[in-house]
């Protein structure tokens, strides 16, 4: 791995930043308006609260830790159609960048967007609704990791598809994610999916997580088994997908596709 | 010809049931210009393609600096760049951030003095603040050549690159990649589709038909051997056949 070249694509996504207001947007507005519908919710349902206790604390918690992994995904997936859109694959393809650098690369913007998204998040639901995000403690941080490599885990398959079927697969930068929410128990415990479903989320790292985080809000129990098997599935998968991205790279340099891509 | 920079042995690329190139073999000379002809679908794309390490060869070899391809792509492209009409940079970004990635993507050191450098030897001063989206066709062109000398190379690969350029730039952009082959030693491999710039621009040419070499030599050799007027009736009798 070379760090300039690295860096040299990080630099190239951020110049974009500087005056794009879609893009900013993208960081500020669209995840400020998903709050706030949500923060609405919350507030109605909290009317209820001797009925559903910690309801606040639940719904605010996981739309914000499932906006972690929506951002993660979307750092992956948009930064490989920035230069699918700029017709820049051939020039960085052919220059010594390698594919690992590349997804390197994206995984460096990904947590970017992942930190900017999150400070917003946090600081509007404490503004607005008295949140605070941190009551999760210490434990936040090893459940954002994990929604972080989700993210990814999704992004590289999905930039991967997009590599090898081009622009008809575009599509899947925006909704790929959502394939993977129902079976996240984001808003719901696992235990409300029919028995199949269960098993199915049963392998997808980021519903332990937010068991995780709803077990250590109403019990106040350490999530560790959780977290293992989250961390465990999280590295397995990514593992996978890596492999599963330059085996692509490599069948559409076959192809001839790697150029054409997007076309 | 000094030892060869590039050697290409029996190079083949087919897609399916479609042969694009078809064992082709040629050597480049340090400080050479090698010019590639043929019609459209002759294989020239395909060619540059697999020389950057895009498209794998379906089968022989591509040397580099006497190191293959394949097992040395990095260390081999560090050296190589290209430029081509038919491509364009991040519109999005400035020409002067344009030219900033692509020195720190290559590891140069100095990028302010090496971007000032080639801003001025392209004349680019009066727009490099410009978004490249916002630029005429002559001047991505220039933008992308400025992109492929920016870091370096001891290899350049050039696709048409004075197509859309008006004659004055065009007769510049010749003079300063003839200024540096006498420089640095440069080697470069050329396609354009104007006769005169090809018989100016190269030490010897190649002509491809059908994926295959037909014809190789000085301008004049070839000429002489088709006996035709000049290299575009050449150009014409290989392309009807």
């Amino acid at each position: 791995m070379a760090y300039h070249r690295i860096a040299a694509l990080v630099i190239r996504h951020l110049y974009l930043y500087r005056r794009s207001l879609p893009r900013v947007m993208e960081i500020i507005y669209w995840p400020f308006l998903d709050l706030v519908v949500w923060g609405f919710i919350t507030v109605y349902l909290a009317t209820f609260q001797g009925q559903m206790p910690a309801v606040v604390t639940f719904l605010l918690g996981a739309l914000i830790l499932w906006d972690v992994l929506f951002r993660s995904q979307q750092g992956i997936t948009i930064s490989f159609l920035e230069e699918i859109w700029a017709r820049n694959l051939m020039n960085l393809f052919a220059s010594p960048l390698t594919p690992s650098e590349f997804l390197a690369a994206t995984m460096v913007m990904s947590l970017f967007k992942v930190t900017a998204v999150s400070v917003v998040m946090s600081l509007c639901a404490w503004l607005f609704y008295g949140y605070n995000v941190f009551i999760i403690g210490l434990w936040l941080m090893p459940f954002m990791a994990n929604l972080v490599l989700t993210g990814w885990i999704i992004g590289v398959f999905t930039t991967s598809l997009i590599m090898r079927f081009g622009q008809e697969a575009e599509v899947l930068a925006w909704s790929m994610v959502f394939l993977f929410q129902p079976i996240s128990c984001v808003f719901y415990p696992m235990d409300v999916l029919p028995a199949w479903l269960r098993g199915v989320a049963a392998i997808n790292p980021a519903a332990h997580v937010f068991e995780g985080m709803r077990g250590l809000l109403a019990t106040h129990a350490a999530p560790l088994t959780n977290l293992g098997l989250a961390s465990g599935l999280n590295l397995l998968y990514l593992g996978a997908v890596v492999l599963w991205f330059h085996h692509t790279f490599n069948v559409c340099k076959e192809r001839g596709s790697l150029v054409r891509v997007g076309e | 010809m000094s030892s060869p920079v590039v050697e290409v042995r029996n190079l083949s690329k087919r897609f399916g049931g479609f042969t694009a190139v078809d064992g082709i073999s040629f050597e480049i000379g340090r400080g050479e210009i090698l010019g590639l002809l043929g019609p459209n679908g002759a294989g020239k794309t395909t060619t540059f393609q697999m020389m950057l390490g895009l498209v794998t060869p379906t089968s022989g070899s591509i040397r580099m600096f006497g190191l293959d391809l394949q097992s040395n792509r990095e260390t081999i492209l560090q050296q190589v760049n290209f430029s081509s009409t038919y491509i364009s940079l991040p519109f999005s970004l400035t020409v002067e951030e344009n030219l900033r990635v692509v020195a720190r993507l290559y590891g140069m050191s100095n990028i302010a003095a090496r971007v000032d450098d080639m801003v001025k030897k392209l004349e680019m001063g009066d727009w490099r603040h410009k978004l490249t989206r916002k630029l005429s066709s002559g001047q991505m062109t220039r933008l992308t050549l400025a992109k492929a000398l920016l870091t370096e190379p001891k290899v350049l690969f050039l696709d048409e690159p004075t197509a859309s350029l008006d004659p004055d730039i065009a007769h510049k952009i010749r003079a300063i990649l003839l200024d540096e082959r006498q420089a640095t030693g440069l080697s470069i491999l050329y396609t354009s589709h104007n006769m005169r710039e090809m018989e100016e621009m190269s030490d010897r040419i190649i002509f491809l038909q059908r994926g295959k070499i037909v014809a190789e030599g000085t301008a004049k050799d070839i000429v002489a051997r088709f006996g035709q007027a000049d290299l575009e009736d050449v150009f014409l009798k290989i392309a009807r056949e």
